[in-house]
């Protein structure tokens, strides 16, 4: 038995695992990269960053390790709040025989005031919410959206262009038409015809919810890239004496195109899925400033730094700061992620 | 005579982040002034890396010994500055590489690129450097020079780019020319010729060359001195006829041996094993058994290819036409021409893997063309083929385990997954190779090993009939004939049958029953390799016969005498 396995050839998985283990720059991005989706799962099993809507802090409260730090705006807020006393209007009020009905009920509802603390561990933004647990929440959402539409925009472009590249002739002629059609629209004016279509047309039901609207927006503008490279590769690839002797051996054109060919060209596919998803978080981010992106009930890395903008002008820099770090972080360890997946699954660097 | 270049103690070692590889372990030969040296080795013997020493043309990761010496005319060049090397280079020690078509820039004209070299050492100004260009396309007979300098690097064939190299490299009346591998890449007739015009332009010039190859036979016509490498250190250095008549050493004696001769038709091919054993090699003649009944028939196909001359214009572009042959079980069929002559298109053909334009192709009496893939597919087990590059013929990306199993599994051959891997190990047995072969990557052999590797692929479904479409053609000599004793093999004890494509019409002759050669789409002889080589009918066959290096015996000087 031990014989067969001997000769048994190692689970690509396995393989890819253990060199991934030996360089070490992979190893720390894949730790990181883990890291974040272990935070982003927890984040929507609502383990983490729950309540990153309620106004914990005063406005624009300091970060922990500024805690002394003058804050004007929280001042003036509670200024205004002490003032605002309501003048007794009984009197002329028509409707002052309700006001009994109405502070009975209001007694009947339980309205917590929570304590607002004047320093939160990274900071508040101008309600007094968490920045930090705004980060983390935006986190699933931007990471969210730029992994699934890349992946998405990812799958069309290796399928159509492999189709294209290995079949040729009509095929390729047709795909290209399409892809001359999507190239040629402007790519903001496409987003925006999307936006509009699936926000207010008869599919808006459908996408009500909120981000798919901007994975599947992303994903349709953005295959083409990804389209232009897998074909070209399976242009190469198809005349090489290895896809002949596959085709010799009686493999089909679907084991050719996938299981032979595919691996040969993945590292051109790893590099363009890691600057997709870099470019589709940098695009949520845009959409999201212009209104078009995730809803307003949600956070994502794009509305904090819509937000911060404002922000920075009164000084208030930690929302800037955190969604940035966040983004950073993430950006650098995926792209460092997908260039040694790259070389993992090269058998010639070893 | 006295010595132009003298090496001595030369050490290269290559340094990788991990490892250091020594690839020249202290070798010393010497170039006199107006003779021929030739350096002589298998690939990876470290004969590319000693020439390139001398213009310090090596690699970043190139660690030169610092006991090493490379005197040119007694100066040192592993101690001359950078400026030094520049004006040397081009100018008194100029090089030929083997890829005419990757050493020329394919964005400049001819006219361009030799008078660069002119302008760059002479300071000549533009319109004579053009002019003595011309002069110089002349000297290397380029037809036409003056109207070739305005020509790219494509518009031109093989030989003729590596004339145009040649060009370059004389321009400055160099006191040496390095000339690596200059033939390899080149048809067997133009070999001849290119390698004419270097010994007629060194006799001419008075200059030295230095001539690399892994052919001893080819050396042979035209060295006056020949050094053997083989893992970077010399087996046997000395002038030329010594080499031929008294070799010493018994790697060199293999070297001689190993190519097929043409006079004996042995068994099996001697192999440099045989040698540094001491194993004395086959000499009774090889068995062939008579014909039976065709295996594989190939009747009067045809291919066209349709080039797109305009928007709706097409050309017929006829690459086979009118190829016939019959091979029965345990025989070959050999298919003998230079590039561009049709061969592989037949064999693309046989396989089905091109739709012939007209003609059949029958496999034990069933019509291949026209099949549909589901009715072929219980056919391609029936036939499989070998091609001619095994560093483009294996899945990169997969290990020689799964790349074995692959056939068994498409054709169900075997009860179980694990009985498919006990079958593929025996087959890495059959051809030679361990069983722990099976978890490794193509990279991570040799040519022949690899060639090894798709010969087991191929015999994976149990074929009967083996395309081998130019399978020894990129391996040296001395691997090509272990592979050609392994295929001889396997057709003895499996009775395979065999189409034989080669541009060697030697290792054709030695491994074929019926020959065919082929030119320009279309067979111009046939018949059995004795009679082809006794009397040639076609003036095409004869210069493919006189092409075939002879080694001393076949001296380009006495030749042309």
């Amino acid at each position: 038995m031990a014989a067969v396995l001997d000769v048994t050839p190692e689970n690509a998985w396995t393989a890819l695992w253990h060199r991934l283990q030996q360089d070490r720059v992979g190893a720390v991005s894949l730790g990181i990269v883990v890291a974040y989706l272990v935070m982003i799962l927890f984040a929507a099993a609502g383990w983490l960053a729950r309540g990153w809507s309620v106004e914990v802090g005063v406005p624009y409260a300091n970060p922990a390790f500024l805690g002394d730090r003058p804050n004007l705006e929280a001042s003036l807020a509670r200024r205004f709040e002490q003032k605002g006393k309501v003048p007794d209007l009984r009197d002329v009020d028509p409707l002052a025989p309700k006001y009994d009905e109405w502070a009975r009920r209001t007694a009947e509802l339980k309205s917590t005031e929570p304590e607002r603390s004047m320093t939160l561990p990274w900071g508040g933004d101008r309600w007094g919410r968490d920045v930090l647990a705004k980060a983390i929440k935006g986190s699933q959402v931007s990471i969210a959206v730029g992994v699934v539409a890349a992946l998405c925009a990812t799958f069309i472009g290796t399928l159509l262009g492999a189709l294209a590249g290995f079949y040729g002739r009509w095929v390729s002629d047709f795909l290209e038409w399409v892809y001359n059609v999507f190239t040629s629209i402007p790519a903001i004016l496409l987003i925006f015809t999307l936006a509009a279509v699936l926000r207010s047309g008869p599919l808006a039901a459908l996408f009500a919810s909120g981000i798919w609207t901007v994975v599947i927006i992303l994903a349709v503008t953005g295959w083409t890239g990804m389209y232009r490279l897998v074909r070209a590769e399976y242009m190469k690839h198809r005349e090489r004496e290895y896809v002949l002797a596959a085709q010799a051996i009686g493999a089909s054109a679907a084991s050719r195109m996938f299981v032979h060919i595919l691996p040969n060209v993945s590292h051109v596919i790893l590099v363009q899925l890691s600057l997709l998803v870099v470019a589709f978080i940098k695009v949520e981010v845009i959409l999201s400033f212009l209104g078009l992106g995730v809803p307003v009930d949600m956070v994502s890395w794009g509305t904090m730094l819509s937000e911060a903008q404002t922000e920075l002008i009164i000084g208030k820099w930690w929302q800037l700061a955190a969604a940035t770090v966040f983004m950073a972080i993430f950006l650098t360890a995926f792209s460092m992620l997908t260039d040694s997946l790259r070389d993992a699954l090269d058998p010639k660097l070893r | 005579m006295s010595a132009l270049v003298a090496v001595s103690d030369l050490r290269v070692s290559f340094v990788t982040r991990r490892t250091s590889v020594d690839a020249v372990r202290g070798v010393s030969f010497t170039v006199r002034e107006d003779a021929t040296l030739a350096l002589v080795g298998e690939s990876g013997s470290g004969k590319t890396v000693s020439a390139m020493s001398i213009l310090r043309l090596l690699p970043e990761n190139a660690v030169v010994h610092p006991a090493s010496r490379i005197a040119y005319r007694g100066e040192n060049l592993l101690e001359a500055s950078a400026a030094r090397l520049r004006a040397l280079r081009g100018r008194d020690i100029s090089a030929v590489f083997q890829e005419p078509m990757s050493s020329l820039n394919p964005v400049l004209t001819v006219g361009e690129q030799v008078a660069e070299v002119l302008r760059l050492h002479r300071r000549m100004t533009s319109r004579a450097a053009v002019e003595r260009a011309a002069e110089l396309l002349a000297e290397v007979g380029i037809p036409e020079p003056r109207a070739r300098l305005r020509a790219y690097p494509h518009e031109l064939s093989g030989g003729q780019q590596q004339r145009v190299m040649i060009a370059m490299a004389i321009a400055n009346e160099p006191k040496l020319l390095i000339a690596d591998e200059p033939t390899t890449a080149l048809d067997v007739t133009v070999q001849r010729q290119v390698l004419e015009l270097i010994a007629r332009l060194r006799e001419r010039h008075r200059m030295s060359v230095l001539f690399i190859s892994h052919d001893l036979g080819l050396v042979g016509e035209l060295a006056d001195d020949v050094v053997v490498m083989r893992d970077g250190v010399v087996r046997e250095a000395g002038p030329v006829e010594r080499i031929f008549h008294a070799p010493q050493d018994p790697y060199t004696r293999a070297l001689l041996a190993c190519r097929p001769r043409l006079d004996a038709r042995p068994r099996r091919l001697p192999v440099i094993d045989d040698f540094m054993r001491g194993r004395a090699a086959a000499i009774e003649p090889l068995a062939r058994p008579p014909a039976g009944a065709p295996a594989l028939q190939a009747k009067q196909l045809r291919k066209e290819f349709r080039l797109r001359t305009g928007f709706f214009a097409s050309r017929a572009l006829v690459a086979v036409s009118d190829v016939s042959f019959d091979v029965s079980r345990g025989r070959t069929v050999g298919l003998v021409g230079e590039s561009g002559s049709g061969k592989t298109t037949v064999a693309r053909l046989m396989l089905r893997l091109l739709e012939p334009t007209a003609g059949e192709a029958r496999l034990d009496g069933t019509e291949l063309t026209g099949l549909k893939a589901a009715e072929l597919l219980p056919l391609r087990r029936r036939i499989q083929i070998v091609f001619q590059n095994p560093y483009a013929s294996l899945n990169p990306r997969r290990n020689i385990g799964r790349t074995l199993v692959e056939p068994m599994r498409i054709h169900r051959l075997g009860a179980s997954e694990a009985h498919r891997y006990e079958r593929a190990r025996e087959l890495l047995q059959r051809v030679g190779l361990p069983a722990d072969a099976m978890q490794r990557y193509p990279h991570e052999f040799s040519g022949g090993q690899r060639q090894r590797i798709a010969i087991a692929r191929a015999l994976a479904v149990e074929p009967e009939v083996l395309v081998c479409d130019e399978p020894v053609s990129a391996l040296d000599v001395s691997v090509q004939a272990t592979v050609l004793n392994l295929l001889l093999d396997l057709q003895e004890s499996l009775g395979l049958a065999y189409v034989f494509i080669s541009h060697d019409l030697a290792v054709v002759k030695y491994m074929s029953d019926e020959v065919l050669v082929m030119r320009a789409g279309e067979v111009v002889e046939r018949g059995t390799p004795e009679a082809i080589f006794a009397s040639p009918q076609h003036e095409y066959t004869r210069k493919l016969i006189a092409a075939i290096p002879r080694g001393y015996e076949g001296r380009y000087s006495e030749s042309r005498a």
